[in-house]
């Protein structure tokens, strides 16, 4: 039986406060994450069951108990503040998926500090935005990360300690770094956790939009009770699952899903710190005996293209719910794990500004394949008018996807941003960026970005950002970057490059391109596809016309161009 | 010593390596499986081959495993008619 039930039957009944019963909070008490998602579940008599059980790419294991993850939370908090490290302060995670990130991101929270995590793959430039916008404390990051850290520095002001957790003294640390081995520290038994409010800010997780710097959603404590309750009824964990979220907490998912939700469950999870491979992803599901998976469409189809004789070749019966997030899941990846796995993906759709779970196919409900499925209950959403932004009520017209204000995970601000924060509310709807329509059933189908970001594997990247690192490119006068389909990302990023006089392109020069944004940015912001050309279209004021360019990678209507100046 | 292997080698070790990474990186190493080099990257990779050896591999060819080793290259580019 499914902890959600029937889905009417959990609309029509369901309140927040249910969730709050479940995890003992009385409003205005204590909240604090890290408090909740170790120390409460071994008061719960689960201190000896398994919470992390951690792969590396080397296929060494380690194993953590709910109160091993206990006592090095508070290890990690009492090392930071004994470094002078306090409440308030942000603390960037930028880390592989090592134990050390999903540790250290609950002893920030502990700690009273705002956790900050960063994807490990993002280069110096993307890095240095943001943590400068963020006013960073502390990094704690890798060994192999430390150069990307160091080059930034000077450019750091508010920066005071650099954490190194596998530092092997090979080579001396340098002024404000601080060597720090987890499972060799002494453990902190007992840890002063930081008695932070509802509204005392926990996270702060950056997203890119179509224009400007990527943006600090600022998220707070109270959020636990959207990602307990979702985690709960949507993911369907249940005491004895095993649970695998494929995420890297670098982003939204990894932390909502891949931290705070399962283990304010109460539920052991498993990590890897592998690449992507389909036969070591099967084994590590088969090995591991997962029961309830979380990943990606773009996983999803890499699966698909591998072929359904490898999946056949692993014992994947502990498998019993699947779902998926990051992009829309298209009707075939749906059909196709039903064939491979004897059970549908079920399709999750939110975003980092919603820090939970908004409209999703529930367990139970019936699935239509290339669905996103219904609102999540508590979430009165709707799809409304792109300009009017009043509630469409006729099936099938497609509208921006809006949802009404007020749930517990709702991010509170962009950081230092407050104006841009709120031009995302609109007639009293909080507006996703996104376009759907609704079915005569209730359910939500997508349409597609309404604006420029682009979407990628399920990670959002803004033209922006692209175009401002190619133009410190010496060959390239200016650009424009668009998404492109994939059949397996969705989207990749695809550049349109005016060189500058007397550059002749060719393939060198396009591999120079790439090789320079990702590792300015990343590999996600990297060109895939280089079209060069000798111009660009514009505006007659002079703006850059993405949406002309976009349009005829998509194949779309190019819509109205009479503002056009080099057609 | 193979000098394709060494060039490739070369390259993934210039290019998708932090400064700061002393990890040893020799023909066997797994690249994208040890997340050396991720399935983004990978593009890049065969953009790279592509250029230097003026071949064109197909999206079907260049498979995570293709390009798990610099061994595993030497195989693929085999195909292409390019030898050791």
């Amino acid at each position: 039986m499914s902890h959600i039930g029937n889905y009417d039957d959990a609309r029509k009944n369901f309140t927040w406060e249910i969730s709050e019963k479940e995890l003992g909070y009385v409003p205005g008490a204590v909240i604090n994450i890290g408090e909740y998602c170790t120390d409460r579940i071994c008061r719960m008599g689960k201190a000896d069951k398994l919470a992390l059980i951690w792969e590396g790419h080397d296929g060494h294991v380690k194993k953590y108990t709910f109160n091993d993850m206990r006592q090095l939370t508070n290890t990690i908090a009492a090392f930071l503040k004994s470094n002078g490290i306090g409440d308030g302060e942000r603390v960037c995670l930028f880390m592989d998926k090592v134990p050390e990130l999903y540790f250290g991101f609950l002893g920030v929270l502990k700690l009273g500090a705002i956790a900050q995590p960063l994807f490990s793959a993002f280069g110096a430039d993307s890095l240095l935005t943001r943590l400068e916008d963020a006013g960073t404390s502390v990094v704690i990051t890798q060994k192999k990360h430390l150069a990307k850290v160091r080059t930034i520095v000077p450019q750091l002001p508010t920066l005071k300690l650099i954490v190194v957790v596998d530092d092997d003294g090979v080579k001396p640390l340098r002024e404000k770094e601080v060597a720090f081995h987890m499972d060799e520290a002494e453990r902190v038994d007992s840890f002063d956790i930081f008695p932070s409010l509802a509204e005392t800010p926990s996270v702060l997780h950056y997203t890119s939009g179509t224009t400007g710097k990527p943006k600090g959603a600022q998220h707070v404590h109270y959020s636990l009770i959207s990602q307990y309750i979702t985690a709960k009824y949507v993911l369907d964990l249940h005491d004895d699952d095993i649970y695998w979220c494929t995420a890297d907490p670098g982003w939204v998912t990894g932390t909502s899903y891949g931290i705070i939700g399962p283990w304010a469950n109460g539920v052991t999870q498993c990590v890897t710190d592998t690449g992507f491979k389909a036969e070591s992803w099967y084994r590590f599901l088969e090995t591991m005996k997962i029961t309830v998976w979380y990943s990606a469409p773009t996983a999803i189809r890499s699966l698909m293209k591998e072929g359904i004789d490898v999946v056949k070749k692993f014992d994947l019966s502990a498998l019993r719910h699947l779902c998926s997030v990051g992009e829309p899941l298209n009707a075939e990846a749906v059909l196709w794990s039903q064939e491979a796995f004897g059970r549908m993906f079920h399709d999750t759709f939110w975003q980092t500004e919603t820090g939970s779970m908004m409209i999703t196919n529930f367990p139970g409900m019936p699935i239509k394949p290339g669905s996103m499925g219904k609102p999540f209950p508590g979430i009165t959403a709707g799809v409304v008018d792109l300009s009017t932004f009043e509630e469409i009520t006729t099936p099938g017209l497609v509208g921006l996807i809006a949802i009404r204000p007020g749930w517990p995970s709702m991010f509170r601000t962009y950081w230092k941003n407050e104006a841009t924060y709120q031009n995302k509310f609109k007639n009293g709807w909080y507006l996703c960026g996104d376009r759907a329509s609704i079915d005569e059933d209730g359910y939500y189908w997508f349409v597609g970005r309404d604006d420029d970001v682009i979407n990628t594997a399920g990670h959002l990247v803004g033209p922006f950002e692209i175009e401002s690192a190619l133009l410190e490119h010496p060959a390239v006068a200016e650009s424009a970057a668009v998404g492109k389909p994939d059949p397996v990302n969705m989207e990749v990023v695809k550049v349109f490059i005016a060189l500058k006089p007397g550059i002749e392109a060719n393939k060198m020069l396009e591999l120079d391109i790439m090789n320079f944004v990702r590792k300015k940015l990343s590999a996600l912001a990297m060109p895939q596809d280089i079209e060069f050309v000798a111009s660009l279209p514009r505006t007659r004021s002079g703006k850059i016309m993405r949406r002309v360019l976009r349009a005829k990678e998509w194949g779309e209507d190019i819509g109205d161009i009479s503002t056009l100046e080099n057609d | 010593m193979s000098a394709l292997k060494e060039a490739v080698l070369t390259y993934v070790k210039n290019e998708y390596l932090e400064a700061d990474d002393d990890r040893e990186v020799t023909y066997d190493t797994p690249l994208i499986s040890s997340g050396i080099v991720d399935s983004f990257s990978m593009v890049s990779l065969k953009v790279f081959l592509e250029t230097t050896y003026s071949i064109s591999i197909p999206d079907a060819k260049a498979t995570p495993e293709a390009f798990d080793s610099v061994n595993n290259i030497a195989v693929l580019l085999k195909e292409f008619g390019i030898n050791e």
